[in-house]
């Protein structure tokens, strides 16, 4: 019986807060396809106008491949770390707006760079933010992974709101890493 | 020399460069993790076409979204075709946008703003 309850309680909560998509696992490359589907059609119950439709897909799809690359990264370098590190993503829907939000594992190390740079891009407004992805697009370089650096600006730009971002330090290794966007007209 | 067709994917565009007509067309979405694998041969093909290209080459760029990586070989693209443009042949690109998305004709007004070609902005009911 306590099982049921529990579910319950998750299934009211998931109502509550208006989630209308949700995974937490090991992120790979065909699950992206995967959650764009299953979006393309909520949004086409939710008559989404076509231009919040692409941002939203923009932005899904940039946190999406943030959190790819980053797993492969991860794995690449922690080989012998007993535990994979999966990601969770909850897209949400209230009042027109697409809220966003990712959690993900990131190395304890790599957090105050991280956080430079997303409170960084949160000091520019839209015209800085298309200033500094132009200079990123053509100066910068790409990675062999196919990482342009210009994931976060490309965010930022879509987004009606500033970043929204949290660490949470488990221990000197690693922390969590959470982010929140949200996409509307 | 060889024409490069491909069917779309869920994460590639549609690719037709045909070598007779002169006329290079990319459509749909371009969302895959890394763009450099698939770039890759459509640059090779640009190496071998630029040795006997048509008068005039058109390069019909109709995307629905694409991703920061894409974006990245989309510049290298038409960086290659700003170099062959004027060697044989007028390169003349034509970026289609959706009506009322400002965000793509933005994502194209970028790009002339970086390389040295003629766009010319095509407004579509549909991609």
């Amino acid at each position: 019986m306590n099982a049921d309850n529990n579910l319950y309680q998750l299934y009211q909560s998931i109502e509550l807060e208006n989630v209308i998509l949700s995974y937490k696992g090991e992120f790979t490359s065909e699950l992206l396809t995967a959650l764009i589907h299953i979006l393309e059609a909520k949004m086409e119950e939710l008559g989404t106008d076509f231009r919040v439709r692409k941002r939203v897909f923009n932005v899904i799809i940039e946190c999406f491949q943030n959190l790819y690359h980053h797993i492969d990264f991860y794995d690449f370098r922690n080989e012998k770390l007993e535990v994979r590190k999966p990601a969770l993503i909850i897209v949400k829907y209230k009042d027109g707006d697409f809220i966003v939000n990712t959690g993900n594992y990131v190395m304890t190390k790599d957090v105050p760079k991280l956080e430079k740079r997303l409170s960084f891009i949160n000091t520019l407004n839209k015209n800085e933010l298309r200033e500094l992805y132009l200079e990123q697009l053509n100066k910068g370089k790409i990675s062999s992974q196919g990482n342009a650096g210009l994931g976060l600006i490309e965010i930022a730009r879509k987004t009606k709101e500033k970043l929204i971002y949290n660490f949470v330090k488990k221990d000197s290794k690693i922390s969590f890493f959470s982010l929140k966007v949200v996409v509307g007209n | 020399m060889q024409e490069i067709k491909l069917e779309g994917s869920p994460k590639t565009p549609s690719v037709h460069f045909d070598p007779e007509t002169g006329v290079l067309e990319l459509k749909g979405r371009s969302i895959p993790e890394n763009a450099l694998d698939f770039f890759h041969p459509l640059n090779e093909w640009l190496e071998e076409y630029k040795n006997n290209p048509k008068k005039e080459t058109v390069v019909e760029l109709r995307l629905e979204y694409f991703n920061t990586s894409s974006s990245k070989c989309i510049l290298d693209f038409l960086r290659k075709l700003e170099k062959i443009n004027g060697n044989n042949t007028d390169v003349k690109v034509n970026w289609y946008y959706e009506k009322d998305d400002e965000d793509m004709l933005e994502a194209g007004e970028d790009y002339k703003a970086i390389v040295d070609l003629s766009f010319s902005f095509v407004e579509v009911d549909e991609i």
